[in-house]
């Protein structure tokens, strides 16, 4: 029998012919990222031991995205800790406040994350990489102490389940759509422990940064890591940009997976994900009359630069609604370049919106857009449980770009067609 | 390894938000984490803790974040040990990597009653509730796990592994 792509890059990197499901096995780490919430607790662990020094300086990633610019005295004596590490250990990926981007965005803009890597990041959102042909999974700060002191990890092999999209897509439906429709049907533990594999016609044509976006969710259905095939367009991507060589995995035609799953996004539209859960979801024709407060666009989720640029197209002339906030995050300096140079920002400013530099910020309700009792948010972020934004009487709407940018307009929860001219 | 507690019961689905709010994530001392574990659906829940208490769950329990602050802050209020009907698998590394026993028994929330006193045996995972004197069995806690535990944690273990 043959491997999935998932199994394929565990084995290679164990040194192993063949790995199988269930298989514990200790793989070596081309990545291992930590930020100003998971590094300082990673740093007392190597602390606890007395062992200063690390495996690699080379294929550590140290970047404050979370609580940063430093929104307290605490925040900035995590910040201020780990830049020390940083420089004490010459970590060469670190990336200060004026470089740096939500973490998730930034390393496959660096070319630092690569296809047919084992990446582990003290975030449970690394599961992005996926994205691009990685194995990537999100670990605690121990795990993270450990790698980065080792080298090595052991993981459990995931069994895989297989999701294939066909059909068509619908106007105003991208990635964000299909993970969101793909968690409401399998539940918020649906792919526990689990690889979730995306192939079919529909993510083929998918760009990298609506791959991303849906593997970035997969951590929302459970499962260890989500991944796509690298193909054309993932080469394209990285042409130019990988910092480093890099090898290309498939999986093998008689692969073995636990379950298959299909979908005809023929029959997907918008989908909003209700409070408290990701798997909560409707789609936007029933979502019914939800006045909101704010609406944030950003995350590692839907803060790239073609997220910016089909919020633009929906806010292009259009005015955010009275006593309605919409704060755009972009998600990196270079985005925030690009999207300045398109003009987006002119028709952000026009709409009455505020432009944050990048952060982490509101998706973790940390700052920069947190939620009083009672108040209501559309947001393209991942996680919509309670107290996740603020107050744990503020509730969290969960959607694409597009519908949180007519949300704005609207000063309540909509579809883009209401607000789109022409 | 044996441990007699009073029970705690929560639902399923149980997030690292309410485990421990993000708010809180500035903060690295265990004990001030402490302060807010489940803040969110049980108010002043440290305070009503007593030590060796245990949690009993539905499934899924600590789900979302990889914040090692949520296991660390449930330690630090003196929980011995969780029981659910499955963790979200990055709490599950983590309570093994600060050494948190946890536990997977498909039957315990439905048929524990919140208060109970229960007595937990980690080496043979048998759970008995000490009124009615009802027996459970978890799964076995995989043999690599167990060895986490004896050493204290992932980082205690691997301290003895580069010794040798």
């Amino acid at each position: 029998m043959g491997m999935t792509i998932t199994e394929k890059i565990l084995a290679s990197h164990a040194g192993l012919e063949k790995v199988e499901a269930g298989d514990l096995v200790n793989v070596k780490i081309d990545i291992a990222l930590g930020n100003d919430i998971t590094l300082p607790l990673a740093i007392e662990e190597l602390e606890r031991i007395g062992i200063d020094r690390v495996y690699d300086r080379e294929k550590i990633v140290i970047i404050p995205d979370h609580f940063a610019p430093n929104k307290d005295i605490k925040s900035a004596e995590n910040c201020k800790r780990i830049k020390e590490f940083a420089k004490r250990h010459q970590i060469l990926h670190y990336y200060e406040v004026g470089e740096m981007g939500i973490e998730h965005a930034l390393l496959p803009e660096q070319g630092i994350v690569l296809p047919g890597d084992v990446v582990i990041g003290g975030d449970s959102h690394t599961c992005i990489y996926g994205g691009v042909g990685a194995f990537a999974t999100g670990v605690g700060s121990t795990d993270l102490a450990a790698a980065m002191l080792t080298g090595e990890l052991w993981f459990k092999v995931p069994e895989s389940t297989k999701f294939t999209y066909r059909g068509k897509l619908r106007k105003w439906v991208d990635g964000k759509d299909l993970i969101l429709y793909t968690i409401g049907d399998i539940g918020v533990d649906g792919a526990l422990y689990r690889a979730m594999e995306f192939t079919g016609e529909v993510v083929d044509q998918l760009s990298i940064s609506g791959r991303l976006t849906i593997a970035n969710m997969a951590i929302e259905a459970g499962a260890k890591n989500g991944i796509f095939q690298p193909d054309e367009m993932t080469e394209e991507y990285f042409r130019g940009r990988a910092s480093r060589p890099y090898r290309i995995f498939r999986s093998d035609p008689d692969a073995h997976y636990v379950e298959v799953k299909e979908y005809d996004t023929s029959q997907i539209e918008p989908q909003v994900a209700f409070p408290h859960l990701p798997s909560n979801t409707k789609p936007i024709s029933q979502v019914g009359d939800i006045p909101i407060d704010q609406v944030v666009i950003g995350s590692c989720t839907n803060g790239r630069l073609e997220d910016l640029r089909v919020a633009a197209q929906v806010l292009k002339g259009n005015k955010v609604a009275p006593y309605v906030r919409l704060i755009i995050i972009p998600a990196t300096q270079e985005i925030y370049r690009q999207a300045m140079r398109e003009g987006l920002f002119e028709i952000f400013l026009d709409a009455k919106a505020v432009i944050s530099t990048p952060t982490c910020g509101p998706c973790l309700g940390g700052h920069m857009g947190v939620l009083a009792k009672g108040e209501r948010a559309v947001a393209t972020t991942n996680r919509n449980f309670i107290g996740r934004m603020g107050h744990l009487e503020s509730e969290i709407y969960l959607s694409n770009p597009a519908v949180a940018a007519a949300s704005a307009v609207r000063g309540k929860i909509a579809a883009p067609e209401e607000v789109v001219k022409g | 390894m044996i441990f007699r507690g009073c029970v705690w019961k929560f639902g399923a689905d149980i997030d690292t938000d309410v485990i421990i709010p993000a708010r809180y994530l500035n903060l690295t001392d265990p004990w001030e984490l402490g302060q807010h574990c489940m803040e969110g659906a049980v108010p002043g829940f440290h305070k009503k803790v007593k030590r060796g208490d245990v949690i009993v769950a539905e499934k899924n329990f600590g789900c979302g974040s990889s914040r090692e602050h949520a296991p660390l802050a449930i330690k630090a209020i003196g929980i011995s040990c969780i029981i659910a009907k499955s963790f979200a698998r990055i709490f599950y590394r983590n309570a093994f990597n600060i050494g948190l026993p946890i536990l997977e028994c498909a039957t315990c929330s439905d048929q524990i009653d919140e208060g109970q006193e229960i007595e937990v045996n980690l080496n043979t995972g048998e759970i008995r509730d000490c009124l009615k004197g009802q027996l459970f069995r978890a799964k076995p806690i995989p043999p690599f796990m167990q060895e986490l535990i004896r050493d204290g944690g992932l980082m205690k273990h691997l301290a003895k592994q580069l010794r040798r």
